[in-house]
């Protein structure tokens, strides 16, 4: 993975040194509460229903041992002890004390860590595959890129005051797992008829209060060309995006109300002009592909035998295999999900101690390499298929081997009216009553790849809409009601959920969604998923059933 | 009254006069509105003349005038509406504008660093001191 060069790490200490001057000026009463707000967002800061929450970068999702302990050690020194992985690969703390933030950030920036642009009107943290380097469907390996446009994101002078927040997606493979479409913009890297490798430009995506999927503003653009390109943008939306309805402000907007046809135009006017003076060298994309070479994986690896015996003879072992395990294009390993689902612990929770369990079993099993997932998930993405059996055996003992990544309990959820100073409703909670219902491990597994997405008010931070069964709650004069959705999706075939009826009373959320899922098993055509049943037939169905009581 | 230019304070040599005021004498500057309607008036003024930009100004409509302004003022209504970094930008990277580019209003100190990255080099503050500190908050920068 990248490693710092010497001013990389000078950037992220002078950072810990700006924030530790901002802070110190607010509470001695040197800032306003409002021009601190400002500068606090930008590193992750936001003040939270009871104390401060802070949201530390994970650049596109990856991350290393060392990394991992000093997670664990900040959970345990200024924390309740764990920490809050989110849909945007990044990790957060909910209980930090202000003045001991610029501590937290020293201590990250000796790992190469910081919270720079994880909240705020700016461009956030890149995001991408988490399968980067080891799927066999790729095109080229997203990372590199990522990290290019993790520099040139950083404190860019230009661009940090922008309308309203702005992330960036790259995707490398032919399956998208990194919701391309739904970020501001999504980058598919793609290769042309000459064999050259480039990238598809989405822009206007986004979820929240009006999700829109991305369209298509370049079908390809040069590699070299993708700072100056990302220029052109940002700069039209910098100077053109609403700032005058905070609803209104994302580029998803503008681009809306401009039309995709004048904004294009406008971008590529703007790019004509700058794009000569700020191309990528072959020289710094070879320096920075260095960095993600692939592992040196043991040849013989394939020739062991006793991954097919333990997973004859243990029929756990089995179903973890089959659910929590993934083919890795190299024959021998595979890519391994740690469930941060297990039943009876919030979604995307991580105490210090799995923390540190993880970091002390990656580098036993996975060269010392851990990822994120935009589904709250971790994955060791290099594991011998000889190791899987101690591996599985370690994960179960720190609740981390729960075999549902995909299924109906591998639920994307905010935190809720139980952290959030937004939330409309609990989240949480009705995780929990989910899984009550869902108990029996065979008829999950029977029900198969089902993504429900949890968000407890309009901004949407678990992504509602895309959720295959999205769940969204609303305050009705100070109860909490919840609103379903079917059929949304944002891999490639990117769809919003259609909205399924009136909301439903907490009591019977997850009554609701036990009977969408029998209403699916009763009519699914073999081999069918959810999703595709949804897309066939259409909600009807599952709203008789639904509301058949009401 | 003293402001901030290419880093050092300095006593300031500019009038900002109101639309609705007759003109000062020296250096002075003036709305775009004014300098649009008032141009050959303005000329014939002796003393340097500026012309003060709001965030929801274009800037392109300065450039044929640009070797005529000593000073452009970025008036800055609310810290939190970042076009005027992309004014900054093109008038001094684009357009390639030699004189003085001043940031004021309502800014905050710690914007001053990423004004001075793209062009900005003078700042009137109610926070001089501490405006005139975050110069200096970095020493490398990606961009």
């Amino acid at each position: 993975m990248y490693q710092y060069n010497h001013n990389d790490q000078i950037l992220i200490e002078e950072r810990v040194a700006q924030f530790r001057r901002q802070t110190e000026q607010f509470l001695n009463g040197e800032i306003s509460e409002d021009g601190f707000r400002a500068l606090r967002l930008r590193n992750g800061v936001y003040i939270q229903t009871h104390a401060p929450m802070l949201r530390v970068a994970i650049p596109y999702g990856l991350l290393n041992a060392k990394q991992l302990h000093t997670l664990a050690h900040i959970a345990r020194t200024y924390d309740k002890n764990y920490c809050h992985v989110t849909t945007r690969q990044n990790v957060q703390y909910n209980w930090p004390k202000l003045e001991q933030i610029p501590d937290i950030l020293a201590e990250l920036a000796q790992v190469q860590m910081h919270a720079i642009q994880t909240s705020g009107n700016c461009m956030r943290n890149t995001t991408s595959d988490h399968l980067a380097g080891v799927c066999a469907d790729e095109i080229e390996d997203p990372r590199p890129y990522c990290e290019i446009i993790r520099k040139w994101t950083t404190l860019h002078p230009e661009f940090d005051y922008l309308p309203r927040k702005f992330k960036i997606a790259v995707s490398g493979s032919t399956t998208d797992r990194a919701a391309t479409q739904f970020h501001d913009i999504g980058l598919h890297l793609v290769k042309n008829d000459a064999g050259e490798i480039g990238f598809k430009v989405f822009v206007g995506g986004g979820l929240g209060r009006t999700p829109i999927i991305g369209q298509v503003i370049r079908p390809f653009l040069e590699k070299k060309h993708i700072l100056s390109y990302l220029e052109a943008v940002l700069r039209i939306y910098n100077l053109l995006g609403r700032r005058d309805n905070k609803y209104k402000a994302r580029i998803k907007i503008l681009v809306k109300e401009t039309g995709l046809e004048k904004f294009t135009q406008l971008v590529e006017t703007e790019w004509a002009l700058i794009r000569d003076n700020l191309e990528v060298s072959d020289d710094y994309f070879a320096a920075m592909k260095a960095h993600f070479t692939p592992f040196d994986y043991d040849k013989h690896a394939a020739q062991d035998v006793t991954f097919a015996a333990h997973t004859q003879e243990n029929s756990a072992f089995a179903t973890w295999v089959k659910y929590n395990t993934q083919a890795h294009k190299v024959d021998g390993y595979r890519i391994v999900f740690l469930s941060l689902k297990a039943p009876d612990s919030p979604p995307g929770d991580l105490t210090s101690e799995q923390l540190d369990a993880i970091a002390d079993l990656s580098v036993k099993y996975s060269f010392g390499e851990i990822r994120s997932t935009h589904r709250q998930n971790f994955v060791f993405a290099d594991v011998k298929q000889a190791d899987l059996f101690a591996l599985w055996q370690a994960l179960a003992v720190q609740k981390l081997a729960t075999p549902n990544i995909g299924m109906a309990t591998d639920i994307i959820c905010c935190p809720g009216l139980d952290f959030c100073s937004l939330a409309n409703a609990g989240s949480i909670g009705i995780t929990q009553d989910i899984n009550n219902v869902l108990d029996n491990l065979d008829y999950l597994h029977d029900i198969g790849d089902v993504n429900i997405n949890i968000s407890g008010c309009m901004n949407g931070c678990a992504h509602q809409s895309v959720g295959h069964i999205g769940i969204l709650g609303v305050d009705k004069k100070g109860v909490e009601w919840y609103q379903f959705t079917l059929g949304g999706s944002s891999s490639n075939e990117a769809a919003i959920g259609e909205r399924l009826g009136p909301s439903i009373p907490k009591s019977d959320v997850a009554g609701a969604v036990e009977t969408i899922l029998n209403v699916y098993v009763q009519i699914r055509l073999e081999e069918e998923s959810f999703l595709e049943t949804v897309k066939r037939v259409g909600i009807d169905p599952f709203k008789e059933k639904v509301y058949a009581s009401h | 009254m003293q402001v901030i230019k290419n880093k050092q304070l300095i006593d300031n040599h500019w009038t900002y006069v109101a639309d609705d005021a007759p003109l000062a004498s020296g250096n002075i500057c003036v709305s775009l509105a004014r300098w649009q309607n008032e141009k050959n008036q303005l000329i014939a003024h002796e003393g340097n003349l500026g012309v003060r930009i709001a965030p929801a100004e274009d800037v392109n409509q300065l450039v044929e005038d640009l070797p005529k302004l000593a000073l452009i003022e970025l008036a800055i209504s609310d810290f939190a509406d970042g076009r005027s970094f992309s004014q900054a930008y093109l008038l001094r990277h684009r357009h390639a504008y030699q004189g003085e580019i001043r940031a004021v209003g309502n800014y905050l100190a710690d914007q001053a660093f990423y004004f001075s990255r793209v062009g900005v080099n003078a700042f009137e503050s109610e926070h001089l001191a501490q405006t005139q500190n975050t110069l200096n908050d970095f020493t490398v920068f990606y961009q």
